[in-house]
């Protein structure tokens, strides 16, 4: 995809007098039958897709920021940043810091249509905070708070201080199996594949 | 919710595949698209207006929206047209500008929504044509102005940082005096001995009464103790202010470069030299000079008054105004001063000994002041003096109206400030409105939902499952969502006077709860948000009826026992019943070994002591022991 930077000069802090030009970065896609090529989606539900897409962002690319935001608009009891943070690792797939449409439409296409491996391999790889294939305890701790975090404080029964550590702590032996103190993918993929819960979708 | 960011629910519902790894419950159902998804399609143009042109003119640039490949996500099948879903007016402007080649800024346009338009279409403002260029970039800087002092304000207001160490405290309390009540106290305080320091120095000159000796004294040297004590105590404060400022700013540097501590620097000046050089008879001529600038602790009061930061600020952006007011007059009054003494270089006795000695003159003439000290006696030189007269009051008048302007427009935006700040307040409150709505709207529609479930269960009548049915795919979708974040930490969301009530009632340690028909699926710790322990777990079935004969209804249709929680008694007895129900998931394996443990050998009377443990996980790792001798029995 082209990329283009358009004017890329400073805005002064001190007056407001000088020229405020803020360097934007532009961002096209690539072609619809190319992307419908590589997904799993029809051209009408990229079409709808990519509508809803550039509405939010008519840049053509999302940052953090953008992302949060949206994702809080979901979860108005809770604050969302630390998860819709790890989520938007999980999309950038190449770490540049934004999330194009074609990231986006990859990432919805495993989560859409995928099959059930594909699934919890991007399960995995949301997990696995510093991708290194390895999840440890403390990136599932921080996972797991940042979902519990996404409830808020008004829940029913009361959220305790160490729920989230507790509900781990369960997982996580669960899933251990050699209890080497990592979790690899295979281990993962075969827990979760005996529990078979996937009715989500 | 907003409608944009309904396009985005997909990826938020498929994002909560993240949770279904660690979720103790089994995901609630998603619900069903009753009706095939319809294009949210009108069959229009840009909002119904058609549009038509070659497809060429769009390709002439093809690093733009309409130029390239993207229009294609917006081409509609049915009526082989692009779509697009944006303000007509404005896109007349975009499109003519593939067809002339020039982008113009059309003045009725707001320029905010103009920059959006441009944005989305991929073209850059740059390309604004020379006729419309100035006025889009003067536009532009208001609104940037604007945002700065909106955002100035909103740094200024933001609610209390927790963590700020000292030094930003104290820069805070001194920018905005507002922030507490000490920085207030500050505020007055120095204000009150800028004051004092400024009367003093005009008292020091009135002359009071007389001394033997006949001579008029000023009050200055007849009080001279007294009126030093006084500056001493104002200098001395000013100096602490000084120090405690340079101390808490954040860029040192750029704070001793910037013109406020400038002022204070010369303002306490005076003093310090005038303490070290008091016994120099022969520098006391310059002492005396340097008392001229005590003067200046006057603009010290700019950091107490708006108005003076206007007007400060208004004379810095008009610099070149005054610039070009300064040399004009000053060409004016040396044309002038010249023709005037030539002219009256012949009459005798005239005050117009030389040129610059007539430059007095043409400046009080010119100024329309006056004095008369100086007149033209020759005829020349009184023609000259009228011509003189009339140009001075035109070259004055011509630069003074634009810094009347600006100054009026900064003092408005000043103004607009306040009522922005005012609207943003009211702003926030109506997005904390919406938040809540929609959080409420979940809730209310769980309990219609769990109403319609019992129905179906209890098999009544079929008309009440539809006073939930009216809620849209999107908000259900939305709620279906929040129900899997809620299976998923095994916490319900409620609302904020229950969470209060719940409090309450756990804090009194009388008699259980009455919500502890956490008996459902969707308690985790029976522990309480004030330390209690387990009273919650006694259960009464008789409060809140039906929540709670639905809640052991959901239980005996799926299984749900939570690892942490401490055994209930419907639990036990609904879990006892279906022991043999190999639906057993892995996860709650352990758990409901545990209640069958606990609760066989306790009589339900007995069951609150019995559940009296100290720790929950204490209580895990010992059933977990136990759960395998039980098996093994």
């Amino acid at each position: 995809f082209r990329i283009l930077p358009c004017c890329l000069s400073f805005c002064s802090v001190d007056s407001v007098e000088d020229e405020m030009e803020i360097a934007t970065v532009r961002h096209r896609p690539e072609a619809l039958e190319l992307l419908e090529a590589q997904s799993k989606f029809t051209k009408k539900e990229l079409q709808i897709l990519y509508r809803g897409f550039k509405n939010e962002c008519p840049s053509g690319i999302v940052n953090e920021e953008t992302f949060k935001e949206i994702y809080s608009q979901f979860f108005p009891q809770g604050d969302s940043t630390t998860y819709a943070h790890f989520l938007f690792n999980a999309f950038d797939t190449d770490h540049n810091g934004s999330v194009s449409f074609e990231d986006f439409i990859m990432g919805l296409s495993i989560l859409l249509r995928g099959t059930v491996q594909e699934k919890l391999n991007w399960a995995f790889n949301l997990y696995d905070i510093n991708k290194d294939g390895y999840i440890t305890k403390e990136e599932m701790l921080d996972i797991m708070k940042a979902i519990y975090d996404m409830m808020g404080k008004c829940t029913y029964p009361v959220l305790k201080e160490d729920a989230p550590r507790q509900h781990v702590e369960t997982f996580f032996q669960k899933m251990d199996k050699n209890k080497d103190g990592v979790v690899t993918i295979d281990e993962f993929i075969e827990s979760c594949q005996k529990v078979s819960n996937d009715k989500l979708i | 919710m907003a409608a944009g960011v309904a396009a985005w629910l997909p990826f938020a519902r498929a994002a909560a595949i993240g949770w279904m790894p660690v979720a103790n419950c089994p995901m609630p159902l998603a619900p069903t698209e009753k009706n095939k998804r319809q294009d949210e399609l009108i069959i229009l143009n840009v909002s119904g207006r058609r549009f038509q042109t070659w497809r060429t003119t769009l390709e002439r640039y093809p690093d733009t929206l309409l130029g390239s490949t993207e229009k294609e996500f917006f081409f509609n099948e049915d009526t082989k047209e692009y779509f697009f879903d944006r303000d007509p007016e404005v896109f007349r402007c975009i499109l003519n500008f593939y067809r002339t080649g020039k982008l113009h800024y059309p003045r009725y346009e707001c320029i905010s929504a103009y920059d959006e338009e441009l944005a989305f279409y991929g073209i850059l403002p740059e390309i604004i044509g020379d006729c419309c260029y100035e006025e889009y970039k003067d536009r532009k800087r208001e609104n940037a102005e604007r945002l700065m002092d909106d955002n100035d304000s909103e740094n200024n207001q933001e609610g209390s940082m927790p963590s700020l160490n000292l030094r930003q405290t104290m820069w805070r309390a001194f920018e905005n005096p507002h922030t507490s009540t000490l920085a207030l106290v500050f505020y007055y305080v120095t204000g009150f001995f800028i004051a004092v320091s400024v009367i003093t120095n005009v008292v020091e000159t009135v002359p009071c009464g007389t001394v033997p000796g006949n001579k008029e004294l000023p009050c200055g040297e007849r009080y001279a103790v007294a009126f030093f004590c006084l500056d001493t105590a104002c200098v001395m404060i000013f100096t602490v202010e000084y120090l405690m400022r340079l101390f808490a700013a954040p860029s040192r540097y750029r704070f001793m470069r910037s013109v406020m501590s400038i002022i204070d620097v010369v303002a306490i000046m005076p003093y310090y030299i005038g303490l070290v050089m008091t016994n120099n008879e022969d520098v006391s001529g310059a002492f005396v000079t340097l008392r001229v600038f005590r003067v200046f602790r006057i603009f010290k009061f700019s950091r107490h008054s708006q108005g003076l930061r206007i007007l400060g600020y208004t004379l810095k952006s008009c610099a070149s105004e005054l610039g070009f007011l300064l040399f004009s007059l000053t060409m004016a009054i040396i044309i002038f001063a010249t023709v005037m003494f030539y002219a009256e270089k012949g009459s005798s006795a005239s005050k117009f000994t030389s040129i610059p000695a007539s430059f007095w003159y043409t400046i009080v003439t010119m100024t329309t002041l006056g004095y008369g000290d100086m007149v033209p006696k020759t005829i020349a030189g009184k023609i000259f003096g009228s011509i003189c007269s009339l140009s001075g009051v035109l070259v004055i008048a011509l630069p003074v109206p634009v810094i009347v302007s600006n100054f009026s427009r900064i003092y408005h935006q000043n103004q607009r400030a306040d009522k922005r700040r005012a609207q943003k307040k009211a702003r926030l409150a109506r997005i904390r409105v919406a938040k809540t709505g929609s959080s409420s709207a979940y809730l209310h529609s769980k309990r219609n939902g769990l109403l319609n479930a019992a129905l179906e269960l209890t098999g009544s009548s079929d008309d009440e499952q539809h006073i939930s049915k009216s809620t849209s795919l999107i908000e259900s979708q939305h709620h279906h969502l929040l129900h899997c974040l809620e299976k998923t930490t095994n916490h319900e969301f409620i609302d904020e006077q229950l969470f209060e009530q719940n409090c309450m009632d756990n804090s009194m340690q009388n008699y259980p709860s009455t919500r502890s028909p956490s008996l459902s699926s969707n308690n985790g710790g029976s522990t309480s948000c004030c330390s209690r322990r387990n009273k919650k777990t006694t259960h009464l079935p008789n409060s809140n009826v039906p929540a709670t004969r639905l809640r052991s209804m959901q239980e005996l249709s799926t299984i749900h026992i939570q690892c942490s929680e401490q055994p209930s008694l419907t639990t036990s007895r609904s879990s006892l019943n279906m022991k043999s129900d190999d639906g057993l998931r892995p996860n709650c394996k352990t758990s409901h070994l545990t209640t069958a443990i606990i609760t066989i050998p306790t009589p339900p009377a007995l069951t609150p002591e019995g559940e009296s443990s100290p720790h929950p996980t204490t209580n895990i790792s010992t059933t977990c022991s136990n759960i395998v001798k039980v098996s093994a029995l």
